[in-house]
């Protein structure tokens, strides 16, 4: 025997939402066609559970929150680094968690799927940056940087910045100032 | 501020090489699209021609025609294309020839290696860093990785 169905697309999605939006605990609206309206914000960790839940019927969030974090993410650690003065004593992820009131792992979380990079080695990466910067544009000597960004010896950060750039200091220095030497292409 | 995909060329003039990339580039998570030449002659023709500019070229230090040095110097004196990432690689390297590849404009040196798991781990690497270069506007003068 065959049983054939007719069903109303729009029902059948806005019931799924509203089941899975029931779920949770916030105060929700649907507005029309594929927009529901919040009264608070959503934690982030909330927000995810959402969005998995949702995933399981082909439904996505269309939006940018999560770049949106990422964003914060990113402003915070680089003013971290370029006002190493203020640079907090405290470890960067409570530093992180505290001041965009998410936990560190929902920020890993998000960060990775976003940027497909860990916070850490974002980090890593901008610090050798300024490293760089200072190097090259301020004449800045190994010490006077490694003391300048914290770090526990020139050693250390020659070591990262080999391990980073695969050249030393001194060789990326060289290769800058030659490059800014030679005559421009044309 | 991030754009969908990420474009990625590669100019090889070696049908097993080209593969061998074709699979590591298969590894990386970020979405993207390789466009491959069998020389730098077709490469630079593209490049010439098209409108959608690429967000990283991988060049072989030898090919026949032009080579990836040659490809290097024409798009770092072209206006339009001067800006883009370019990495080059090559069987071997001695420090004078890495420092000059990097005076020429080169972004990226990759001393190839033997091994499949270490090159998938260095395009992997690459991909990553010069997504940071595309996102982030890092300074280029600066954008300078050996492997």
């Amino acid at each position: 025997m065959n049983l054939f169905v007719k069903y109303n697309l729009e029902t059948t999605c806005r019931t799924i939402l509203q089941e899975q939006l029931d779920k949770f605990s916030f105060e929700y609206t649907i507005t029309g066609m594929g927009c529901v309206k919040f009264n608070d914000r959503i934690p982030m960790d909330q927000y995810q559970k959402l969005t998995a839940e949702l995933n399981r019927y082909g439904i996505e969030i269309i939006d940018n929150q999560k770049a949106i974090l990422v964003q914060k993410i990113k402003e915070t650690i680089l003013s971290m680094l370029q006002y190493s003065d203020s640079m907090p004593l405290m470890k960067i992820s409570s530093y992180l968690s505290e001041k965009l009131g998410e936990s560190y792992r929902t920020l890993s979380q998000v960060f990775s799927e976003v940027c497909h990079l860990s916070i850490e080695s974002f980090i890593i990466i901008h610090k050798i940056e300024l490293v760089k910067q200072l190097m090259v544009s301020e004449n800045l000597s190994l010490t006077e940087i490694s003391y300048r960004l914290h770090y526990s010896s020139v050693a250390h950060l020659s070591n990262q910045f080999k391990k980073i750039t695969g050249l030393t200091p001194t060789t990326f220095n060289k290769i800058v100032r030659t490059k800014r030497n030679q005559p421009l292409l044309n | 501020m991030y754009p969908a995909t990420l474009h990625i060329l590669l100019a090889e003039d070696d049908q097993d090489d080209r593969l061998f990339f074709r699979d590591a580039f298969d590894e990386v998570k970020i979405e993207h699209t390789l466009a491959e030449f069998e020389d730098g002659i077709d490469l630079m023709n593209y490049l010439h021609d098209t409108d959608v500019l690429p967000h990283i070229v991988f060049l072989d230090l030898n090919m026949p025609g032009k080579s990836g040095l040659e490809c290097l110097k024409e798009i770092r004196s072209n206006n339009r294309l001067r800006d883009l990432s370019v990495a080059i690689y090559s069987t071997s390297a001695s420090n004078n020839n890495i420092e000059e590849t990097f005076i020429a404009g080169a972004n990226v040196y990759i001393k190839k290696p033997k091994d499949f798991s270490t090159l998938k781990k260095i395009i992997s690497d690459v991909i990553h860093i010069n997504w940071q270069y595309v996102t982030d506007g890092l300074n280029r003068e600066n954008y300078m990785l050996s492997y």
